[in-house]
């Protein structure tokens, strides 16, 4: 086993320890803590809000994917060219909006709680899957796609059976991208009450207890690189798989 | 047959295919030669509709193509272009039956025809069927790249430089495979290059083009013989011509009686390399041998005289 793998699979481990007996960790954590102070987080199970604070993101990415690869779609057909520039502008707009700002103004619409923050990381995580499927689909190696019209597939066909097979690594990394981003920047929609890590690390600022934002930085943290690795691996097997990546490169 | 009739394309008004005619004959080879730029690529192009003319009509065994829909076209006419453009993410058997599966075969169908390709092409079906192209050498994604383009069985196979990229010792092999395929098949062939040996090695016909015009649409011998314009001439090259004039027949055709001495060569060379073979041994003829039969000679009197412009 290589010591890269060893080292994440420790992490996990680590992780999963710290989700669902965190109290294994009471002598650490007491190290940053006053004695009158409580070393762990307990106002709320840590395994559920960390469960909670993959959901928002899982679901806000999987709406920006779905929309973001339409878009990227559409604006690659040749009736679709002339929005191009369009699309560009409206997710360009997501990704220059600080989520702190669309937290405030989508609270007054849909009130406090999940929704606003799932806005947010939405707008946020457009751009990124956006540009890198305009990439995938764009960079296409010319001979393929002159072989695909020339065996007479159909333009649905072309897009399902080769643009898309063949885009797919380079979806994967904006894809990649977005989640990170999300992750963090999720934790900031504990301010407006969606049940995220931020509770624990905004409990931890108010009350200035270290070993609670240490707690939640760590769990948001550690997520974030376990899951930026995995697909990383994915994307390069995937790469390889579609013949874009030699072996050598891998 | 495909009649090419007054087709012209146009990009933002200049001229890339200005008005050729031409009909190429069921079963035959035509090779169209020419720089780059001369058009002749588009013109393949306009065949299997990846290029709509600006005007003039393209009828395949008589029915205009354009009552037939783009992609139906597609799956009916072979394509080989080069560089092969097999899909990366495919394996060789994937790639092999694309057209068969967009045209619904059976699976059994298709597997059996692949099959029956990669043994055409001396491709092992138990070693290679699973591979990926990038797992190839590059003959034998070139060979895998043509049986794509006959998998289901056209009439017609249009090639756009398939031999382009291919050093010339697999060249010439693919060129040989070709030549035997389309004599197997009874394939309509119409092959670009830009090279006049090849058209001259493949081609029944063949057609000259430059700057977008046809010069010149003949058999071989007679494009050698008698060039149309000093374009075509030029392509030829004017010191090459009695070779290649001499490259054209096989030494069975021009069987002399008697004897010589020496090894002999065998009846399926080209004249062309008997008269190699002459001077470098310092020969004035050879015996001549069929399925390991003395059956004639060749001489170098012969051969010169073969070699002279036809009258």
């Amino acid at each position: 086993m290589k010591p890269g793998l060893l080292l994440r699979v420790f992490a996990l481990a680590l992780l999963i320890v710290l989700l669902v007996a965190p109290q294994a960790f009471r002598d650490f954590f007491a190290l940053f803590v006053r004695p009158t102070q409580p070393p762990i987080y307990t106002q709320g199970n840590l395994l559920d809000i960390t469960l909670s604070h993959l959901m928002i993101v899982a679901i806000a990415i999987g709406l920006s994917t779905m929309v973001a690869v339409s878009l990227a779609i559409l604006v690659t057909r040749p009736f679709g060219a002339e929005f191009l520039p369009l699309s560009r502008a409206i997710a360009n707009v997501g990704q220059t909006f600080p989520p702190v700002a669309v937290l405030a103004l989508a609270v007054p619409m849909l009130g406090f709680g999940t929704a606003p923050t799932l806005v947010a990381l939405f707008l946020y995580g457009l751009l990124p899957i956006f540009e890198n499927t305009l990439t995938g689909l764009t960079t296409l190696p010319e001979d393929v796609m002159e072989a695909s019209r020339g065996v007479g597939m159909t333009g649905w066909q072309r897009l399902t059976q080769v643009e898309l097979p063949l885009a797919l690594p380079i979806i994967l990394a904006g894809i990649r991208l977005s989640t990170v981003i999300a992750l963090a920047t999720a934790t900031i929609g504990s301010t407006v009450a969606a049940r995220t890590l931020g509770e624990v690390i905004i409990a931890g600022l108010t009350t200035g207890n270290t070993a609670f934002v240490l707690q939640g930085g760590l769990i948001v943290g550690v997520l974030a690189v376990l899951i930026y690795d995995s697909l990383s691996a994915l994307e390069k097997w995937l790469a390889r798989r579609t013949g874009r990546l030699t072996r050598a490169d891998a | 047959m495909i009649e090419i009739d007054s087709i012209v394309k146009t990009y933002e008004g200049v001229p890339v295919v200005d008005a050729v005619s031409m009909t190429i004959q069921p079963h035959t080879i035509c090779a169209v030669v020419g720089t780059s730029g001369s058009g002749k690529t588009t013109l393949l192009r306009m065949i299997n509709r990846l290029v709509t003319p600006t005007s003039g009509t393209i009828r395949i065994d008589g029915e205009d193509i354009r009552g037939i829909r783009p992609y139906e076209l597609r799956r009916r006419i072979g394509y080989a272009i080069q560089g092969h453009g097999l899909f990366p993410h495919w394996t060789v058997a994937q790639n092999i039956g694309a057209v068969p599966r967009l045209l619904k075969w059976s699976k059994a169908d298709i597997s059996a025809r692949i099959n029956e390709l990669l043994e055409l092409f001396q491709l092992d079906p138990s070693q290679y069927r699973d591979r990926f192209p990038s797992e190839l050498s590059g003959g034998q994604q070139q060979r895998v790249g043509v049986a794509r383009a006959l998998a289901a069985r056209p009439n017609i196979l249009l090639m756009d430089e398939p031999f382009g990229a291919l050093d010339p010792v697999i060249r010439a092999k693919a060129q040989e495979d070709l030549v035997a395929i389309q004599q197997r098949f009874g394939t309509t062939v119409v092959l670009v290059t830009h090279d006049m040996e090849e058209a001259i090695y493949l081609g029944h016909n063949i057609a000259v083009m430059d700057a977008g015009k046809l010069l010149q649409f003949a058999p071989p011998k007679q494009v050698i013989g008698r060039p149309a314009t000093p374009f075509v001439q030029e392509l030829i090259g004017t010191s090459e011509r009695p070779f290649r004039l001499l490259s054209l027949s096989k030494i069975a055709d021009h069987l002399e009686d008697g004897d010589a001495d020496g090894d002999p060569l065998p009846a399926t060379a080209t004249l062309r390399d008997a008269y190699s073979e002459l001077l470098w041994s310092g020969r004035s003829a050879a015996p001549v041998e069929k399925d390991g039969r003395l059956v004639g000679r060749v001489s170098l009197d012969a051969l010169a005289r073969l070699a002279a412009r036809p009258q």
